[in-house]
């Protein structure tokens, strides 16, 4: 019987399967004698950037993961975060860029079906989707396909699994060109008395695989997604995964289903790296070794071999540890649900990860080897040459930028991506995309759960601590514009090869940012992941840490808009802010994008800020105090005043034409509007957090900085920009 | 009304479907049983309605709706729409009736070729269903989340589709697929089975936008002889 164990091992090889000389030497001085084949690609998938944090390890133990709410925190499939009463959320962000870029659809469809895997592998039916994703220049050949693609991929598999894609966000850059970020984000509720983990219990217990076939795809994609790329990537598309996000259906169901009774000891998506990194990292949690009958694993391809069927990443599979005497009640669930089910081995006490192959062993490796013994690396970091600082802009009329800055790629109306999410199926969705935050109510309880994304790769370029922290602020300001106080951070690490000092350098000080922000801010970070090596032949994307925050609110559903709606009074919140134009989108617009630092944070008039947005919102004997609350970010006060104008009311505001004034990107401000009637009520809320009136809603024209656009107008320019630069401006529904 | 006099509502399950949950939520809140039905199951529970959901079934391989038509439930289904018993289907539901033939036409690709998740504007109009008492004439804002929602029917069939009153649904104003006529859903002859594209059972509260959808379930509450006491607090938001 062919085992895949007769090749030769030759420097080629090693070099092949993404190994260092330095690193090889290490795993002959670990294993104390040659590997097999079989096991030279297991620790090629094991020792990869992707699943083992090498590069990133050491710094992200500088992240808080700790909380009051903190159930479960880094390191598990997801992160846990008690919500009170019994609720749980989980959730993860992830990334899936290498395989996007390669072949869009399936690239981010497997990333959406990734992410969902980790979520319900805990027990938690999952509620909501979110999308963050980086393109290239607009004007680049590939970006409209990539675009295309990718949100068709999204689409296809988060609507087929009847989970909601509720918020997202689509940013433009020249440094994207050739590595587009495709990152998904998934939260589930878990009763928190019954969430589950990828562990093993005691040795004895029965090792079940469940879900779709084993095919031949994405043989070594997390080794592939460990490398920069070059020319030929392309033909690196075997190595992507194909979705099935009906299996994937089914699996979630029948998972949920096993999961009402007790049979379970552990569960693990079988992600990256597929059976080996699944059983591995069970075994490492239990502290066992495992054995895994390989010929018994469900095939979907004639003659594969052991080396196939451990790297393998086809989709929608699972891998379940059961106390002996429950199989019964395994096969019973997963026969209802017609899926492949079978008992692959079992868990052993000589903390061995052991394959064997018809009865011949093929793999025996120390599990402790395979993790604990994994590369750590400390690599150097470097900080770059300092960058130009923003030279002084000459613009005799800033405000009449406006509809030019309405139909910036970054700024424009992303309906055309969004509206192929279903994002209300599951009926609980209370804020849709497009708001500040998303809000997705639980059933038979008063608690919502908000959602944000944001990354500002521009300003973390330009200074990754400071670019990072501010990031943070900003999601968390997200939040509180509906009232929602953050629960939790994902991250998602998207940088360059981590071998060059300056990414290095660009990672260390971002971990750093993000530390600082969410300690000072109180939110966790629970879980995450690295996407290093994003690089095409030598330029590395900008330093871009996706983050998606979770907030929570409890309470009657908040009625609080973004949208101005007659006779209300406007103002803004906050500092008067410095009107800071390095790292904004109109210096980008002068050409000015790589200049200057970006706006600083300051956390308390941030907290002083969001707590007050909260008390506003919340809705008190008489309602809330207000009825629209948005948050200052790119494009400062003039583009949250005509986001705020989008619903068609527009309104008269007392704004100086200066370009500072008008586009600065000073944190902590946001716009709010009230009932004049309820000023009073406002200022007392207010404790102390200036504001200043801005003027007054009303009519069909925004006049600010004297002079006066037409809502129509710039809702047209806001609505078409996008869908014609994709379709040639034949947007149809 | 005690809770044994309830009128009992199936909502099925076949495998992929994802709106079954949403569907059992809005059949309580209006006062029924919503009974869960496995579509391997080959009898139906003793209901008064069958609801078919919205959702992918069987991954739409093949054409949506043409293998879920072949599920054992479904000739169960078939005989008690025959009698004359209520049956709807919603988006994935109505594909799986068109398929089965129990309502007519047939739903091709959106226009666009691309999935549309949006509210539209509907007219009801035709003649009177189990879903659809008192809101004759009525205009409705419901929201659609679908792919193949292009309702089509030959130049004959459409004639006499129209002449019959068997046109339920129109939409008004923007056709998010290009439906011919505008056709949102359709009955069958009879007028007891009806299938449509919109999410009525999306839009039964205030706090998710909407509770135009309120109308097709209190009809339904009617006609099976259900309650439909908790309907007045759900529109005021509560």
């Amino acid at each position: 019987m062919k085992t895949g164990n007769d090749s030769p091992i030759t420097p080629e090889v090693v070099a092949q399967h993404g190994l260092s000389p330095d690193e090889y030497q290490r795993l002959l001085d670990v294993l104390g004698r040659l590997p097999t084949f079989v096991e030279l690609g297991v620790f090629s998938v094991m020792w990869s950037e992707h699943c083992s944090y090498k590069s990133s390890r050491i710094h992200l133990g500088r992240l808080p993961t700790k909380g009051p709410r903190v159930l479960i925190g880094p390191g598990e499939n997801a992160g846990v975060v008690d919500l009170g009463d019994g609720y749980a959320a989980c959730f993860k962000m992830e990334s899936h860029n290498h395989p996007s870029y390669i072949e869009p659809y399936q690239g981010a469809a497997t990333g959406v079906g990734g992410i969902l895997r980790d979520v319900f592998t805990m027990g938690a039916r999952p509620v909501a989707l979110m999308d963050s994703l980086r393109f290239g220049r607009p004007e680049h050949p590939k970006t409209r396909a990539l675009v295309r693609g990718v949100v068709a991929g999204i689409a296809g598999y988060g609507n087929c699994m009847g989970i909601p894609t509720v918020a997202g966000e689509t940013r433009f850059d020249r440094s994207y060109d050739g590595n587009c970020l495709v990152n998904a984000f998934c939260c589930g509720v878990v009763p928190s008395d019954r969430i589950f983990l990828g562990t093993t219990g005691s040795p004895g217990n029965k090792v079940f695989y469940v879900g779709a076939g084993t095919g031949r795809d994405g043989i070594h994609g997390a080794t592939m997604a460990s490398t920069e790329f070059g020319e030929g990537s392309e033909e690196k598309r075997p190595t992507v995964q194909v979705g099935d996000p009906f299996q994937e259906k089914l699996l979630l169901e029948a998972c949920l289903e096993l999961m009402q009774g007790d049979a379970i000891v552990g569960i693990q998506d079988m992600g990256a790296a597929g059976l080996t990194s699944s059983s591995v990292e069970m075994a490492g949690r239990g502290g066992r070794g495992l054995l895994l009958r390989l010929d018994q694993v469900p095939m979907r391809e004639t003659g594969m071999v052991p080396y196939e069927l451990l790297l393998s990443e086809s989709q929608e599979r699972m891998l379940i540890v059961i106390e002996p005497g429950r199989e019964s009640e395994v096969f019973a669930v997963f026969q209802k649900w017609d899926l492949s089910v079978a008992e692959i081995g079992e868990v052993t006490d000589d903390g061995v990860w052991r394959c064997t192959w018809h009865g011949e062993e093929v793999a025996a490796i120390p599990v402790a080897v395979l993790t604990d013994a994994a590369p750590k690396y400390d690599r150097p970091q470097q900080a770059p040459a300092p960058l130009p600082a923003l030279p002084a802009i000459v613009d005799a009329d800033p405000a009449a930028r406006l509809p030019t800055l309405l139909a910036d790629p970054d700024i424009s109306d992303k309906q055309w991506i969004w509206r192929q999410y279903d994002h209300q199926v599951g009926t609980d969705t209370v804020i849709r995309p497009g708001a500040d935050a998303a809000m997705v109510r639980i059933k038979g309880t008063a608690k919502h759960l908000a959602f944000v994304t944001d990354s500002n790769g521009r300003q973390v370029y330009l200074d990754p601590f400071v670019g990072t922290a501010g990031q943070v602020a900003e999601c968390a300001r997200n939040l509180a514009c509906v009232g929602a106080t953050p629960i939790g951070l994902s991250d998602c690490m998207n940088f360059g090869n981590p071998q060059k000092p300056e990414i290095m350098w660009q990672f260390s000080r971002s971990v750093d940012g993000m530390a600082e922000a969410c300690r000072a801010l109180d939110v966790p970070v629970i879980s995450g992941n690295v996407s290093l090596y994003n690089e095409t032949d030598g330029v590395a994307i900008l330093p871009t840490p996706g983050l998606a925050m979770v907030g929570l609110y409890e309470g009657a559903t908040p009625t609080v808009s973004a949208q101005f709606t007659e006779g209300l009074e406007v103002a803004l919140l906050g500092q008067p802010g410095r009107g800071w134009l390095a790292g904004s989108v109109y210096a980008r617009h002068f050409g000015f994008d790589r200049h200057g630092a970006p706006p600083p944070v300051d956390y308390a008039t941030e907290r002083a800020l969001h707590d007050a947005l909260r008390r506003l919102i919340a809705p008190g004997a008489a309602g809330a105090a207000i009825a629209v609350a948005h948050d200052l970010s790119e494009g400062g006060l003039l583009l949250a005043l005509a986001e705020c104008c989008m619903g068609g009311v527009g309104g008269a505001f007392d704004v100086a034409n200066d370009a500072g004034a008008l586009y600065g990107e000073d944190h902590g401000r946001a716009l709010i509007a009230y009932a004049p009637q309820d000023r009073e009520r406002v200022h007392a809320l207010l404790e102390g957090v200036p504001s200043r009136v801005l003027g007054q809603t009303g009519g069909d024209a925004l006049v600010v900085a004297g002079r006066s656009f037409a809502v129509t107008e710039l809702r047209a320019v806001w609505e078409r920009a996008f869908p014609a630069w994709l379709d040639g401006g034949t947007e149809s529904p | 009304m005690s809770a044994a006099l309830r009128s009992r509502v199936a909502v099925l399950t076949f495998p992929g479907s994802n709106c079954d949950a949403d569907l059992r939520h809005a059949v309580a809140l209006f006062g029924m049983e919503p009974v869960a039905v496995w579509h391997k199951e080959s009898t139906l529970p003793n209901v008064d309605a069958v609801l078919l959901p919205g959702g992918f079934s069987y991954g739409d391989y093949l054409r949506c709706g043409a293998i879920a038509r072949f599920s054992p439930i479904m000739a169960e289904v078939v005989r008690f729409a025959g009698r004359g018993a209520p049956v709807l289907g919603i988006c994935n539901g109505f594909q799986i009736l068109t398929e089965c033939g129990l309502v007519p036409g047939v739903l091709l690709r959106n226009k666009a070729l691309r999935f549309t998740c949006r509210d539209v504007n509907l007219r009801v109009q035709g003649q009177t269903t189990p879903f659809t008492r008192g809101l004759g004439g009525a205009a409705l804002r419901l929201p659609v989340a679908h792919a193949e929602g292009n309702w089509f029917a030959d130049a004959e069939s459409l004639a006499r589709i129209e002449g019959e009153g068997q046109v339920i649904f129109r939409y008004e104003g923007e056709n998010p697929n290009g439906a011919i006529h505008d056709i949102a859903g359709v009955s069958n002859a009879a007028g007891n089975v009806v299938g449509l594209m919109p999410h009525p059972e999306r839009y039964v509260e205030a706090a998710l936008g909407g509770t135009d959808g309120c109308g097709v379930f209190r009809s339904l509450a009617a006609a099976i002889g259900g309650s439909a006491h908790t309907a007045a607090t759900l529109e005021a938001g509560a």
